[in-house]
């Protein structure tokens, strides 16, 4: 009974399916109507036809759409860190008046103007022309790369719709169709236009490999690269020229709002998932590959689903989850971070104030028992601008961990591990404390707060290496270290009074 | 045949007139677009609007304007907002986020329209295209005066625009170039961003219907950027922004009907030929701007080249002649160790000729007195520099040269003076050559 699992895992998911998989046990054929166009949940075969490639005409738009979606990644990729994401957008709609220009001439020459090569190469050339002008403008005037894509986008789409207008007042040929070169119609692929985007796709991800080296640094460091000797200029004119082609031979078959969107979509996901270029090119073309299947697939089950649009939807949806969950660079790790850090700076300045507090009274060493080393709450709200419930719920976490002992409401206890805790924030403060007065030449008054903020992210290595450059001055007793705590008593208490009016 | 013989004052008119407002209400915005790098939002905005025109059609039932126009509206303003916080949020690029927002909401459009709409009359082409020249058939009666609907809306749209800008010039002035700042001094520029996005997404939602998505995104940009290539105030760049947009929309729809005919077709379409007339003016401005033009920039850059060609020569000339009184160099000579081109050489040799540095007796050139006088200067700036350079800014003798040799051509005399009293009045160069007298000594 494989159908009904399915269609039980799919109700599960997608409510509305239990209602039909209820009336589908009675009935399996339903009439339609050619004006019904609601969403008809598809039969088992279907699901069936469409996932093992049954359908030629499915294998194709499936498999056209992957590789689109494969080259688009990878030469995405590097747009997106060229901070060229909307070029595609850009010299998308450039290509329009070289399609019209290509028809005109073709036609006039007596060939049939329709013919793709034709349109292609006319799509080409003012693609480049676009390109090149994007670049005269970002380096031969002041204006900006935004604004250079903004003229080129408009300027060059208005001429070419001045140009279709001419074009369809035409006897000769049949300009009806041109439009399509605009939309698309992805469902309508065809053998050969898969080809095409394979073959095209594939030498374009090849040449990106090639010249990965280079590519990359133009990404990142132009003026290195330029110091180094590399011919930037032509470097970024083959990464334009890669958009170019990948654009032309996507916009022909899935249209040009869906080629914008693969070409930024997936590399601006793949950004989330990684901090190494090789990385990010790799999940860009994965996910490139899985939207183009996964949507081309739900257009063939779903019939009244424009293909385009739901590939898009389908990146949509995976670039709003990777923004979510990705790791190292999505928002909720980066949130879970910041709150794992904001909780570890709270227990530190917990701990310091205690030990401090403590330190000044001179009752450190007595015995961990005893009621003199009882810390009220009070005094610790003094210290810091906590709020009551703040403070709380810091020495609630706090006793979770067993660094402190609460004995009633409010009044506080060191453990031992949280002694030893303390002992060791109160070295590193003073460490760096010591370090900006006698090398940086901040002024004692100074150094609380700036040690205050740095205090927690101090690696182990740079506390050895502070403690070897600043133990011989430590004696001097230009500020304490744990060695001679005791003696700086009335200098602690002076500090703590001026944090609180400072905060 | 020039096709304006079936000019028509009423309906060619009004084109013009509704081209106008529309360009002059999204130059305006469009100024602190450019300003603050957003010249996509424009685009972004006008694809992203579809989903906000189908919910509004689900929703309402109607293809009445009033819920149309909210809705996409604020399917405009989500795009604004979107975008920020995809950038904020997910740290993503600028561009790349606008991309993914915009594309997301074109593609959700296209779905629901095909989902709810049997025969809802939403064609991607109008969309894109637009229809500027059906824009004198829908008429409302204001006042006895037919106006065009067109015409009505977008004059309200322009009047809001032109209030926005005029009452929060400094604030958005402040907050496209400054935000920071602008935040400090106690006013909200989020605020402001939102107000200035707010009024974007309404401008080109009015203009979209009836001028064509195209003609708006160029409008926001183009003007704008070419006003910017022409000044640096931004008071005069916005004045500048609005003159070119009723220039390009008129001269646009002008040539719509004009320009095909001289190929023997009849007019095309009137947004797209506005887009172009834009498009041009940009070129003229960005080429022949007075202080930031393509052209003016390069002629003074090649004039500066000649210049140091030029200083370059009869500074080696004196050079040799220091050495050798008796040497004659011709062109071929000094090529070799300038390593220069030999017309720019040949035209330059002949411009210091004609200009009293040099004589020319056969091809064999000679400093002239005056000649002597300015090479003396810079040899003197030379060398007085490589001493600088050596004994206060602590660089070894090896290295000094190149440098010296680019700060020549920008020291004066009272420079020279300085360095001459900083270098403790030597007379020798670190390569132990000595430096010449400012004035000639006899």
């Amino acid at each position: 009974m494989k159908p009904f699992v399915l269609v039980f895992l799919f109700a599960s998911f997608w409510p509305e399916c239990l209602i039909l998989a209820a009336t589908e046990t009675g009935t399996i054929q339903t009439q339609q109507s050619i004006t019904d166009r609601s969403i008809a949940i598809p039969e088992w075969n279907d699901w069936k036809r469409v996932f093992l490639l049954k359908d030629y005409n499915t294998r194709i738009v499936v498999f056209g759409t992957t590789l689109l979606g494969m080259a688009a990644g990878m030469i995405g990729s590097f747009a997106l860190l060229r901070k060229r994401a909307l070029m595609g957008d850009a010299l998308s709609h450039a290509t329009l008046p070289g399609i019209a220009i290509a028809f005109i001439i073709a036609t006039g020459l007596g060939l049939d103007g329709k013919t793709l090569p034709v349109l292609l190469a006319g799509a080409a050339v003012s693609g480049l022309l676009g390109v090149a002008t994007i670049l005269l403008i970002r380096n031969m005037t002041r204006l900006k790369e935004d604004a250079a894509l903004g003229i080129v986008l408009s300027v060059f789409f208005g001429a070419g719709i001045a140009l279709l207008g001419i074009v369809q007042q035409m006897k000769t040929g049949h300009a009806a169709g041109l439009e399509s070169f605009i939309y698309g119609k992805t469902a309508s692929m065809v053998a050969s236009d898969a080809w095409l985007i394979g073959c095209a796709g594939l030498s374009c991800m090849l040449i990106s490999l090639l010249l990965y080296k280079e590519l990359t640094l133009l990404c990142f460091d132009e003026g290195f690269a330029v110091s180094r000797g590399f011919p930037v200029i032509l470097l970024d004119m083959t990464l334009m020229g890669l958009v170019v082609v990948v654009t032309i031979i996507g916009l022909q078959a899935v249209g040009l709002i869906l080629m914008i969107s693969l070409l930024v979509i997936p590399p601006a996901a793949a950004r989330f998932w990684t901090e190494k270029i090789v990385n990010m090119t790799v999940v860009a073309i994965i996910l490139g590959a899985l939207s183009g299947m996964i949507g081309s697939a739900m257009s063939a089950i779903f019939p009244n689903l424009p293909s385009g649009a739901m590939i898009v939807l389908v990146a949509t949806a995976m670039f709003l989850f990777s923004m979510v969950f990705g790791i190292p660079r999505g928002i909720l790790i980066r949130k879970l971070r910041r709150h794992e850090l904001n909780r570890k700076v709270n227990r530190q300045h917990l701990l310091r104030g205690l030990y401090e507090f403590l330190e000044a009274r001179g009752r450190l060493k007595e015995k961990q028992s005893s009621e003199s080393t009882f810390v009220p709450l009070s005094k610790l709200l003094q210290m810091r601008s906590w709020s009551l419930a703040k403070l709380k719920k810091i020495v609630k976490r706090a006793q979770q961990e067993q660094l402190v002992v609460a004995l009633q409401e409010d009044q506080l206890r060191l453990t031992k591990a949280g002694l030893l805790e303390a002992t060791r924030i109160v070295h590193e403060h003073r460490l760096w404390e010591l370090y900006l007065i006698t090398y940086a030449d901040v002024a004692p008054s100074k150094v609380d707060q700036d040690a205050d903020a740095i205090e927690h992210v101090l690696e182990p290595e740079v506390i050895a290496e502070l403690e070897s450059l600043l133990v011989q001055q430590s004696t001097e007793g230009i500020l304490q270290s744990p060695h001679t705590i005791e003696i700086h008593q009335e200098e602690t208490k002076a500090r703590h009074s001026s944090r609180r009016r400072s905060t | 045949m020039s096709g304006l013989e079936q000019w028509n004052w009423y309906l060619d008119g009004w084109i013009i007139v509704a081209g106008i407002l529309c360009a002059v209400s999204s130059a305006l915005l469009g100024n602190f677009l450019v300003l603050r790098k957003m010249s996509m939002l424009g685009d972004a905005i006008t694809h992203a609007i579809l989903p906000g025109l189908a919910a509004a059609f689900m929703i309402s039932d109607s293809r009445s304007s009033l819920p149309m126009f909210l809705g996409a509206v604020i399917a405009g303003i989500l795009t604004a907002l979107f975008t920020e916080w995809i950038r904020g949020f997910g740290k993503v690029d600028e561009g790349a986020a606008m991309g993914v927002v915009f594309t997301s909401l074109f593609a959700l459009g296209l779905v629901m329209i095909v989902q709810a709409a049997d025969h809802v009359d939403l064609d991607p082409g109008c969309v894109l295209y637009g229809a500027i020249e059906l824009t004198p058939l829908d008429t409302i009666l204001i006042a006895g005066w037919e106006i065009p609907r067109v015409v009505v809306v977008l004059s309200i749209v322009l009047l809001i625009n032109l209030l926005f800008v005029i009452f929060f010039l400094k604030e958005l002035k402040l907050s496209s170039f400054d935000p920071a700042l602008a935040t400090t001094t106690g006013f909200n520029s989020t605020i402001i961003h939102y107000a200035l996005m707010t009024l974007v997404a309404i401008t080109a939602v009015a203009s979209f219907e009836t001028v064509g998505n195209i003609l708006v995104v160029a409008m926001f940009i183009v003007p704008p950027a070419a006003a910017y290539m022409l000044t640096d105030r931004l008071g005069t760049m916005i004045v500048i922004s609005a003159i070119l947009a009723t220039l390009a929309a008129a001269t646009g729809h002008i040539s719509a009907i004009t320009v095909p005919r001289w190929f023997g077709y009849q007019s095309t379409s009137t947004a797209g030929m506005m887009a172009v007339a834009a498009g041009l003016l940009f070129a003229v401005a960005a080429l022949f701007a007075p202080r930031h033009g393509i052209v003016v920039v390069l002629i003074r850059r090649q004039i500066l080249a000649w210049k140091i060609l030029a200083e370059d020569i009869i500074a080696l000339m004196y050079r040799i002649e220091e050495r050798n009184p008796q040497l004659k160099p011709d062109a071929t000579y000094l090529r070799e160790i300038l390593f220069s081109q030999s017309v720019p050489t040949s035209l330059t040799l002949r411009y210091l000729t004609k200009h009293g540095q040099l004589s020319d007796s056969n091809g064999n050139y000679e400093l002239t007195e005056t000649g002597r006088d300015h090479a003396r200067q810079l040899v003197r700036s030379h060398r007085l520099w490589e001493h600088y350079l050596v004994e206060h800014a602590g660089m070894s003798a090896e290295n000094i040269h190149k440098q010296a040799e680019k700060l020549e051509h920008f020291t004066d005399r009272q420079l020279r003076e300085k360095l001459n009293e900083d270098t403790i009045a030597t007379d020798q160069d670190p390569h132990g050559r000595p430096i010449p007298p400012e004035e000639k000594t006899n």
